[in-house]
């Protein structure tokens, strides 16, 4: 859409003879990224200062710039919250950013980024680690969570890929459920049998940032940041796919492999955030129609503005979440639905009609 | 569009007239075809269905022969096989079938009139808020039986009455409710996420069995109470099919039609929810069979209409199906509950379905 001319709106392209994909308002998306950025360096900063343990703000600082071995306030700070700062920021952009690529390949609203079973097969996988293997770690988690993430989306996206049509937004949608579904039912037998796995999968399940060596994040950082060029990349062709796969197919999209490379995108991406933080999907959810609300229907702007707005809404709920239960703590993963979920009914009764 | 689409009118008046006259009997062949297809997957699916009914009534610690138990359902049998069907074996048989039909009806109303194929209770909110609801009563209240029925019937009627209150609008929106019923699933989910890790592991996994959904502790009073309650819903949901139906062609052609698409929706999702509220309160949510038993049917039956029938016929062969197999086939002291079964059985065949499927789904 053009930036000049502001008096004559929708004069010169209103009437095209053909669908034209969404475009987004620059100068409101760049006033969205700025709130947005701020918003971010505000959270990461409170992040940072807030906590079970109340420590002076100076003394953070003192605790990032000049540490003093032997002070507990400054190894707080440097060994519980630098990293689940850090490790929030990195979960968060990646479910943010898979969320809006989910929604968009799906063509479906209400897609989570667990939506191709990756939650659940980290789920099982991470499941099996602990009944069968007797690991207990959370660095022990990581590979089998990330493992079983890419197996399930392997299966589902083969699935729906082989049939009629190939993957169409429907058949990944039902066979995404239909994976989840089977991959929980072995998984709920294995909790019903084995009540010590239960005792510990159930921690890991609720999802949290706390307790998360920052080496797990070094070694999954490689995957988010392909699935986040991916992601940024694959903006107009969610564009094109959001018009159904004929037009998109009209406008010259290859929509086989378009498709194919969003889905891997999603799995690098939501694969890192679970095996990361365990399977929250609901930041992936609302922080899509969040970005919509805002910038419209362009795919590029949703993307972007979703990859740095998940970070926000994770953070948030762990500051809550610590805050709020002094001494104690409620997992992000537990407070993240129950901050998300008003703003979500919120926009939902703002708008009049959702572009799905 | 191009010249082709448009040369019709300049062909002969008499081959124009055979040419309507062909397409005519070639409709008329195709809605012939299509109702044959619907009879015939209904029929098959019935006649399934009777034979798990005989068969879960057949297996079990006393195994009967099929000759007693076609003459205990005829009224005849000896006193001990009349015992085993009616007391021991009756109210679990009934319970799941009646908790497959809701269930899967239910589903079907939900993910047509919303339009969208994760529509299913399950998966917008009425099913997580009874479990909360549950799983808090059993938890902290220490709530059993009927009481924790009623507790799971409140919290999935309540998760109901808020979706309407925010998706109304001078009618019923369906992107609101759908959206505003995921974000109440998910909050609900975390209302449960942290009563099972703020409690013992033990009633952790009570809770667990307990959503997995269960139809072991049937009685002939609970069957009986979920009994009526779906002689009441269900006559109510063979009024509404027909503007359902008209409703699938969209608002627009169905107000044309003289119908009130807000009205019929909200009536719709109504009964969709009581439905399956009253299955969750009595057997908890079994997983996956309001999702899975309308696309399946719809698959099957191939038409694009509601499927109503093969829907609800669906949910039983996979409720009867799978506890079944949960009973008779897995290790009996493992105690696998029913909503177990049907994921791993439902969740591989809808894969299956999609696959290998191979006209356009309707």
């Amino acid at each position: 859409m053009a930036t000049t001319a502001p008096s004559t709106p929708a004069a010169a392209h209103g009437a095209g003879d053909r669908p034209a994909p969404a475009r987004a308002d620059h100068r409101r998306l760049a006033l969205a990224l700025v709130l947005v950025v701020l918003a971010l360096v505000a959270v990461t900063v409170a992040s940072l200062a807030w906590g079970a343990r109340q420590v002076d703000p100076g003394e953070v600082w003192r605790a990032l710039v000049d540490p003093v071995a032997g002070n507990n306030d400054h190894s707080v700070v440097r060994n519980e919250r630098v990293p689940r700062t850090l490790i929030g920021l990195v979960a968060g952009l990646a479910l943010g950013a898979s969320g809006a690529l989910m929604q968009g390949v799906t063509r479906n609203p209400i897609a989570d980024p667990g939506l191709l079973g990756v939650n659940a097969g980290a789920s099982l996988a991470v499941l099996v680690a602990i009944a069968g293997l007797g690991i207990s770690t959370t660095s022990g988690y990581v590979w089998f969570a990330f493992l079983g993430a890419a197996v399930a989306a392997v299966v589902v996206y083969g699935a729906a890929q082989v049939g009629w049509e190939g993957a169409t937004p429907v058949k990944l949608a039902l066979v995404g459920a239909a994976f989840t579904a089977t991959a929980t039912s072995v998984t709920t037998v294995i909790l019903l049998t084995d009540r010590r796995a239960l005792n510990e999968y159930r921690f890991w399940q609720v999802g949290s940032l706390s307790n998360r060596p920052l080496d797990v994040l070094v070694t999954l950082l490689p995957f988010v940041g392909v699935g986040l060029l991916l992601a940024l990349a694959s903006g107009r062709v969610l564009n094109a796919l959001a018009l159904g796969d004929d037009v998109a197919r009209g406008l010259g999209q290859d929509v086989a492999r378009g498709r194919a490379l969003v889905v891997l995108a999603v799995v690098l991406l939501c694969g890192s955030a679970v095996s990361l933080v365990g399977p929250i999907a609901f930041v992936g959810l609302v922080v899509p129609h969040l970005a919509r609300a805002v910038v419209g229907p362009d795919y590029r702007a949703i993307v972007l503005l979703s990859a740095l707005l998940g970070p926000v809404l994770l953070l948030v709920a762990d500051v809550v979440g610590r805050v709020v239960a002094r001494p104690g703590e409620i997992e992000a993963g537990l407070v993240v639905a129950v901050v998300g979920a008003p703003v979500l009914v919120y926009l939902v009764r703002r708008s009049r009609t959702v572009a799905a | 569009m191009t010249a082709v689409d448009t040369a019709p009118p300049t062909a002969a008046p008499d081959d124009a007239a055979a040419r309507l006259a062909a397409a005519r009997s070639g409709l008329r062949v195709d809605r012939r075809r299509r109702r044959v297809r619907t009879s015939v997957v209904t029929s098959v699916l019935a006649v399934v269905a009777v034979a798990l009914v005989v068969t879960a009534l057949m297996l079990g610690d006393f195994p009967l022969a099929f000759r007693q138990v076609v003459d205990v359902l005829t009224g005849g049998g000896d006193d001990i096989a009349r015992l085993v069907v009616v007391e021991f074996r009756g109210p679990r048989l009934v319970l799941a079938v009646l908790v497959g039909v809701a269930l899967g009806v239910s589903g079907a109303l939900f993910q047509s009139v919303l339009a969208n194929p994760l529509a299913s209770p399950d998966i917008i909110g009425v099913s997580q808020g009874a479990s909360a609801a549950a799983v808090a009563a059993l938890l902290l209240g220490g709530l059993t039986g009927l009481a924790l029925s009623a507790s799971a019937l409140a919290g999935g009627l309540a998760v109901g009455l808020f979706l309407y209150a925010v998706a109304w609008r001078g009618g019923l929106a369906g992107h609101r409710f759908v959206l505003s019923g995921i974000g109440v699933a998910y909050a609900c989910a975390s209302v449960i996420g942290y009563v099972l890790t703020r409690s013992d592991v033990q009633e952790a996994q009570a809770a667990l069995l307990w959503m997995t959904g269960s139809v072991a502790q049937a009685d002939w009073p609970l069957v009986r109470l979920l009994g009526s309650t779906l002689a009441v819903l269900l006559p109510l949901v063979a009024l509404v099919a027909r503007p359902l139906q008209v409703l699938l062609l969209g608002d627009q052609q169905a107000r044309a039609l003289g119908l009130r698409p807000e009205l019929v929706r909200a009536v719709v999702l109504g009964l969709g929810i009581a439905l399956a509220c009253a299955a969750t309160a009595a057997a908890g949510p079994v997983a996956f069979v309001a999702f899975t038993a309308a696309p399946v049917a719809r698959r099957l039956v191939g038409d694009g209409g509601l499927a109503l029938v093969p829907s609800a016929l669906v949910g039983l062969v996979l409720v009867l199906g799978a506890d079944v197999v949960a009973q008779h086939v897995l290790p009996a002291d493992m105690g696998v509950p029913v909503g177990v079964v049907t994921g791993a059985i439902g969740g591989p065949y809808l894969i299956w379905l999609m696959a290998t499927l191979r006209a356009r789904p309707a």
